[in-house]
């Protein structure tokens, strides 16, 4: 006889003490391995030296300009990738003409590294605000048409043929259930996009940017100032963090039917 | 109060197997045949079914596995498409699907964000009715249901036997000229089934709605139906025609007698001989 512990529950508290742990020995390796000399300055900074810089950057107001850039160039490439990825995304799970015009194209693009696209943007769209924002936009646009596909995909036929025998038409199947059916799953799908729109930030940044997390980063590695570079990634990762778990909460909120919720 | 246009004459015993004949079948099956083309050559799933269901008469489809049923009915609904032949219902041929013709899935189809009493109006509002006549047909069938308690509910507190009667409800709400059933009840378990076979017999007797049920539980068949197809393996065809010819009161006692076990003897022993397809 054994215990099972496969996908086992482990409890609410326990899994948050365990999370806390594993951010807190993650740090703690960190200090000592700073602190004691062992790694140098210019690999791994001290923790309070990372933690000044944070302090200083947002007394002189810096950090807070460039957090701010930042998420508005995310938000607005974010947005127009969504408002344009996700009725092409639907249509390509709903309609197999519209599948073979967009998939095979979008699947061939999706491949491309987008930092090598940063020279062509620089050419095409110039050296503004919209050439970052396009860069976020390449980054996220076609991989969220081929997942949206997918969301569309994954509603069953059989839900879609119940709508037919109750009397729906093709848009009205395609308005009344498909899309409310597959909510929960987008929801899904755009907080992992957001995800990726984060990390193409300092790809973006890369474009004649003088301000924003990503740029804060790429100058700073210039001058090998660890500290900085340490702390804007840290500030990437909790912007990043808060985002996802907004996406989490109001998925929840909004769609509390979906998989035992209510 | 006419809701219903379905026709509510309490039929007495043994009435409800008059001749079927052309001339009041509500549905007829002509000829019809699927070919599955594949590398290797076409296949004949099904050839030559004909079928013919009156105006309220509870009919079922067994046979099997293999033999077509579920598809037949799901080329009924005008979810897929016959090869060759005919489907008539009310001397309209079928060429898709359409709200005349409900239907009650083997899987659960009820929609996730609505509650129990938008899942039976989904139909209705589709169809712009009146907001009071609505609520008057949904109540009147979760009563009917027996889940007046459940109106708000939505389908994930619900079991699996009260999602498939809510799906039974929405389905016969929206009163089609036929109820379309494939597999409603194999996937519960074996008290929940037979509690569904009793409320499904009662609902059929209240309404007489014209239902067309595929099952491969024949038991079920024989207690439900006032008639059954029997079909053949693959190439699917009708083996029999069996009219049920059991009291019009059905009770759970019913299953014990001569006549029951004789009649899904009969049944069985026409799919056994089939053997495995």
């Amino acid at each position: 006889m054994i215990k099972i512990k496969i996908r086992k529950d482990i409890g609410r508290k326990r899994y948050t003490g365990f999370a806390i742990a594993s951010f807190a020995a993650v740090a703690l390796v960190w200090f000592i391995a700073a602190e004691s000399g062992a790694v140098g300055e210019i690999f791994l900074p001290k923790l309070g030296n990372v933690a000044g810089y944070f302090i200083e950057s947002l007394k002189d107001g810096t950090l807070w300009a460039n957090t701010s850039i930042s998420i508005y160039r995310i938000t607005i490439g974010f947005i127009i990738a969504v408002i344009l990825g996700i009725p092409i995304g639907i249509l390509v799970g709903t309609f197999k003409g519209w599948e073979a015009v967009v998939r095979p194209l979008c699947e061939f693009i999706r491949y491309m590294p987008v930092p090598a696209f940063v020279p062509l943007i620089m050419v095409w769209v110039g050296i503004d605000e919209s050439a970052k924002i396009t860069v976020i936009f390449i980054g996220t646009f076609f991989q969220l048409v081929l997942m949206v596909a997918d969301d569309a995909l994954s509603v069953p036929d059989d839900l879609i043929n119940a709508g037919y025998t109750l009397g729906t038409d093709t848009w009205q199947t395609v308005f009344k259930i498909l899309i409310p059916a597959m909510m929960p799953r987008l929801m899904e799908t755009l907080r992992m996009m957001i995800g990726w729109a984060w990390t193409y930030l300092v790809s973006a940044e890369l474009v004649a940017a003088s301000s924003g997390l990503g740029y804060t980063i790429l100058k700073s590695q210039r001058f090998l100032k660890t500290d900085a570079i340490f702390a804007n990634i840290l500030l990437i990762g909790l912007l990043g963090l808060i985002t996802d778990r907004i996406f989490a909460i109001v998925t929840k909120k909004f769609f509390p039917w979906a998989d035992g919720g209510r | 109060m006419a809701l219903f246009k379905r026709k509510k004459n309490n039929l007495p015993i043994l009435e409800e197997h008059i001749e079927a004949n052309l001339a009041n079948s509500t549905i007829y099956v002509r000829d019809l045949q699927k070919v599955y083309s594949s590398a290797k050559g076409d296949v004949t799933a099904m050839k030559d079914v004909n079928i013919n269901v009156m105006e309220n008469e509870f009919v079922s489809i067994v046979g099997p596995s293999g033999c077509g049923k579920s598809t037949l009915l799901r080329m009924i609904a005008g979810l897929d498409t016959a090869t060759s032949g005919q489907i008539v219902i009310q001397d309209n041929n079928i060429i898709g699907p359409g709200a005349d013709r409900g239907m009650v899935f083997q899987s659960y189809t009820l929609f996730p964000w609505m509650n129990v009493e938008n899942n039976i109006k989904f139909g209705l509002k589709l169809k712009k009715m009146p907001t009071e006549k609505q609520d008057e047909i949904v109540d009147k069938y979760l009563k009917i249901i027996k889940l007046e308690k459940f109106k708000k509910s939505y389908p994930n507190e619900l079991s699996g036997g009260m999602k498939q009667r809510v799906a039974i409800a929405r389905a016969l709400a929206n009163s089609p000229e036929v109820l379309l059933m494939d597999e409603p009840f194999s996937a519960l378990d074996p008290q929940t089934k037979t509690d569904m076979q009793l409320l499904m017999r009662e609902i059929w007797q209240i309404e007489k709605p014209t239902v067309i049920f595929v099952t491969h539980d024949i038991e079920e068949a024989v207690y439900l139906s006032s008639k059954i197809y029997v079909l053949t393996s693959r190439p699917g065809t009708v083996k029999a025609e069996i009219p049920i010819l059991l009291p019009y009161e059905r009770t759970l006692a019913l299953k014990d007698t001569p006549e029951f076990i004789e009649l899904r003897k009969r049944v069985n022993s026409l799919i056994e001989h089939e053997g495995i397809s």
